[in-house]
């Protein structure tokens, strides 16, 4: 069993982040799922749309993935999203006013994908941050 | 009696300017398609992990999920033709087209109604010209196709496939498009997008590379549930990155071939050139000498 876990971050259109991590930190359907070397394999959806990664180098460092999933098998770890970002790419303030725009927009649908989409982009930049 | 001088000069000069033209298409075709290519390339790994997983829920568990199930008895059969925005391109969009037409034809052997759904200028000029009815259409990026277009297709058709057959929903959904085989071939192909059928991407998987017992997380249904529309845009998403590869390749090679027959074209002219300023000056030549041979003859016999 290796001490770390192969990540790989993935977008539609490109790879966003590949690298060696100690932990990853991802919040299922059913709540936050931590995961070490040596987890079992698992499929999960993902909530929320942030991922917590831990670097073998000890750096730390949050990614929103929006309506992605997770999956785990052989301490190889792919997040899957759509529009995968790394949070310190995304500007905070200007995430916010999107959602504000997106929230005004879809006043009666909260559950739209614009919205759920600024969510997860103002979430992990502010824990970037 | 060759033809006059000044109007070759003009024929020449247009096919020079027209060759010009061609070989600038040629070179930007040429230069987008290694683009192209690190596209496809690069959606890669979101396909292989996505096909990889959804093979993983189907294999552990026997979820029978609408967008896989085959129904009863088809009646309604939605295709997706992908063609080109812009010509210029040799036979690339007639031949997805024909390609269409040949299962439209099979469908209709079959008894089965077709809605079909265009991608691309020339798909859409083809159906209008033709006044046949287009359930839906998109145009505008066909040689840079983003994901996000790939996924605004992907939830127009399940949500016709899920539509019961009565009020207008399909049975199942076709794909034409054109597989980029190589730089030289291009091919017209089919698939069946829906009812889904899950196939292990482009690479069978190797022998020990054994699915690992998944946990799933809420469960196998709900995840299901979540990655099969993922997976129909993912492969839409491939299917128009490689009709956009091919798209790019038929257009370098049929701009090369309008660069070469404007250069023979060049050549023949200069050469009807050359033949009809040589024979005026044949003609004038010889008009100054019976000339000068008649005023000699004539001052010849006055003396």
């Amino acid at each position: 069993m290796a001490d770390h876990l192969e990540v790989a971050l993935v977008a539609a259109e490109r790879t966003v982040w590949q690298g060696q991590a100690k932990i990853v930190i991802a919040r299922t359907t059913d709540g936050d799922v931590g995961i070490l070397p040596g987890h079992a394999p698992l499929l999960g959806l993902l909530q929320g749309g942030s991922v917590q990664v831990r670097t073998v180098d000890g750096e730390y460092f949050v990614a929103a993935a929006p309506d992605g999933f997770i999956s785990v098998a052989n301490d190889r770890v792919s997040i899957l999203a759509e529009n995968a970002e790394m949070g310190h790419d995304i500007d905070l303030e200007e995430a916010r006013r999107e959602l504000e725009e997106a929230l005004a927009a879809g006043l009666a649908d909260a559950d739209a994908d614009e919205v759920r989409l600024a969510e997860a982009r103002v979430r992990a930049a502010e824990q970037t941050s | 009696m060759p033809a006059n001088l000044r109007e070759l000069r003009d024929r020449k000069a247009s096919v020079s300017t027209i060759k010009k033209l061609t070989r600038a298409m040629e070179l930007i075709a040429a230069s987008r398609i290694v683009k192209a290519q690190q596209r496809a390339q690069a959606a890669g790994p979101y396909a292989r992990e996505l096909t990889r997983a959804v093979s993983a829920v189907a294999t552990f568990s026997n979820v029978d999920h609408p967008l896989t199930t085959e129904k009863p008895n088809p009646k309604r059969a939605a295709v997706l033709l992908i063609t080109s925005d812009r010509g210029q391109a040799g036979a690339y969009s007639a031949n997805v087209i024909r390609e269409g037409e040949r299962l439209n034809q099979l469908l209709r052997e079959d008894e089965k109604a077709i809605v079909p759904y265009i991608s691309g200028r020339k798909g859409i000029a083809y159906y209008t010209f033709r006044q046949r009815d287009i359930a839906q259409s998109w145009s505008g990026d066909s040689d840079a196709p983003s994901f996000a277009r790939a996924r605004e297709m992907a939830d127009a058709l399940i949500e016709a496939f899920l539509t019961p057959t009565e009020e207008g929903g399909v049975d199942e959904i076709h794909i034409v498009f054109t597989r980029f085989v190589s730089m030289l071939t291009q091919r017209p192909d089919v698939i069946r997008l829906l009812p889904l059928e899950v196939v292990e991407g482009e690479e069978a998987p190797a022998a020990d590379d054994v699915l690992p017992l998944y946990e799933f997380e809420p469960s196998a249904e709900e995840v299901l549930d979540g990655l099969l529309p993922k997976y129909v845009a993912s492969r839409i998403h491939y299917c128009m990155l490689q009709a956009a590869a091919s798209e790019l390749a038929n257009r370098q090679r049929a701009m090369k071939s309008a660069t070469d027959n404007a250069q023979d074209l060049i050549e023949s002219l200069t050469r009807d050139l050359n033949q009809a300023r040589q024979a005026q000056i044949t003609q004038e030549i010889s008009e100054i000498v019976g000339g000068a041979s008649a005023l000699a003859d004539a001052s010849a016999g006055s003396e």
